[in-house]
């Protein structure tokens, strides 16, 4: 059976987002699970939806709707907990689950095709355009740059805002344009791996390297690598068996961290007996 | 001797809450004072105001040239800011100190981690630059943040309570540090903790609301010694009360 013109572009395209949601989530991951914002980045994701059932309603690309929708909550957060003393766990859970409503409201209340609800909740490779993967390889090239040229900048305001303060001026600029681009990260990411899944994808990379090493450089770039492998293999397995995608790159995540942490532990089992 | 810097009529509040009013406050170049006083008295407030972190809301507060052009100040805060499960090792967070003097895009430079590593080794960190805080013990973590605050060489060292970080066996070690420090910085230390730092203090500043400055012969150590026994301190402000003296 050669490969036709079809499969070619369907492998060169889910290689190339294998490559690029590995890269922005691996970038993105890194920063939310050192700082402790999974539960903020899972509320940005659904608040988005709300963005891609508005999108459906008036007519415009549904990822500008999800776009628009995760930077606003993720600013709205920050602004209804600092400002206006709301909880930032119940602040959160009500843009999480407002989100959602307006998004199914949106989508009911479009008329004629519906979209397949199940391709936005756990994610379709079908679906994906190439206008979507141009999207996600110019989000590398930005996280890229922006954590390579003020990484340490970074690192330090995430770590020990208050300290941070004490020289710098610019810390909340910093918590911003970050906040800001972990939601984007993560709108772009939702065509793959869905609304429901995909902030796995930037929490258990992160979590696979943190088993070996404790250094937030190395993390970033072995969050890379084993979202990569989860992404590709993930990919390939959902070709063949014909399951969401996001569904079975998140599977295969997990199988890796279990993996490794087998691992782990027997080579440090191993070098204790030596000693 | 040169001032460091100087506080004239300097009041502070938070909304409409005044904290600190009318302070007078000199500090020269070998000073170490102790500034005590009661939780909520100012004391956090007054570091605040010299850290540039809070605008007084009147009065003046003139930094010597030097201090201010080469920001030439070393801050350990309270245990509580940093996250101690971060990912970022022992060096990698002693080199922060440095980046008072750096912009927003620098890396750290060989020489910037050959220093790290040379206050590592200075405070008896050896071994552990690749460490993360979780691996630490508290008075292990205590000298990582004294470590950032001093890396810069700075001419004043503010100290946020640094009895917080308990570890009683290494509390001495740390405040022979801080009397070695002290022969090259001026050293600002707030606490509650009178007793077990006051042979090493010079000078102390009662702080509640106002400020009192009390010159090293008013309270020195071999007052609080002479007792042999736990003894009280009574601040001044409109709020009398005591402090007493560390016991077991």
């Amino acid at each position: 059976m050669g490969a036709n013109i079809f499969q070619y572009d369907f492998i060169i395209k889910g290689l190339l987002g294998a490559v690029f949601a590995s890269i922005t989530a691996g970038l993105a991951g890194t920063y939310v699970v050192s700082k402790r914002m999974v539960f903020l980045s899972g509320g940005i994701t659904h608040a988005s939806f709300g963005g891609i059932g508005i999108g459906y309603f008036i007519g415009i690309n549904p990822v500008i709707g999800a776009a628009v929708f995760g930077i606003m909550s993720a600013l709205g957060v920050e602004y209804l907990s600092v400002k206006q003393k709301i909880r930032e766990d119940s602040a959160i859970g009500i843009l999480w689950a407002f989100g959602m409503a307006i998004g199914i409201i949106f989508i009911y209340l479009t008329p004629g095709y519906t979209p397949n609800l199940m391709s936005y909740l756990f994610g379709s490779i079908l679906t994906v355009t190439n206008a979507d993967i141009i999207a996600l390889g110019i989000m590398s090239v930005v996280l890229i740059l922006y954590f390579g040229i003020f990484y340490r900048t970074i690192l330090y305001i995430s770590f020990d805002e208050v300290f941070a303060r004490t020289y710098s001026s610019y810390v909340d600029i910093f918590k911003y344009i970050t906040t800001s681009l972990i939601a984007l990260t993560i709108v772009l990411n939702i065509r793959m791996a869905g609304v429901v899944l995909v902030i796995s994808l930037l929490t258990i990379p992160p979590n696979i390297a943190m088993l070996f090493t404790k250094v937030y450089f190395r993390i970033v770039v072995w969050s890379v690598i084993a979202g990569f492998i989860g992404t590709a293999t993930g990919y390939t397995i959902s070709y063949f068996a014909g399951i969401p995608v996001g569904a079975t790159i998140i599977f295969t995540l997990v199988i890796i961290w279990v993996l490794v942490k087998g691992v782990v532990y027997l080579v440090k089992k191993i070098s204790k007996q030596k000693n | 001797m040169a001032y460091l810097f100087e506080m004239q009529s300097l009041s502070a509040s938070y909304d409409a809450a005044t904290v600190l009013q009318n302070v007078n406050f000199k500090v020269s170049e070998s000073d170490f004072i102790g500034v005590i006083g009661p939780n909520g008295g100012g004391k956090t407030t007054l570091l605040k105001i010299i850290l540039g972190l809070l605008k007084p809301a009147s009065g003046k507060l003139t930094f010597n040239n030097e201090l201010l052009t080469e920001k030439s100040i070393g801050y350990l805060p309270q245990m509580s800011t940093g996250d101690i499960n971060y990912p970022v090792t022992v060096r990698d967070i002693i080199l922060s100190g440095l980046m008072i003097r750096k912009s927003i895009i620098s890396g750290m430079s060989v020489n910037d981690k050959k220093k790290a590593d040379m206050v590592i080794d200075e405070l008896g960190l050896t071994g552990m630059a690749n460490f993360t805080l979780n691996e630490l013990s508290g008075g292990q973590m205590q000298r990582v943040f004294l470590g950032r605050a001093i890396i810069g060489d700075p001419k004043l060292l503010l100290l946020d309570e640094p009895g917080n970080f308990v570890d009683t066996t290494f509390e001495n070690d740390f405040y022979e540090k801080l009397r070695d420090l002290n022969k090259r910085m001026a050293i600002l230390m707030v606490s509650h903790d009178v007793g077990t730092i006051s042979s090493h203090i010079k000078s102390f500043a009662c702080v509640n609301r106002s400020l009192h400055y009390h010159p090293s012969n008013e309270i020195t150590n071999e007052d609080l010694l002479a007792y042999g026994c736990p003894i009280q301190l009574v601040t001044h402000g409109e709020v009398p009360h005591t402090v007493l003296k560390y016991h077991q």
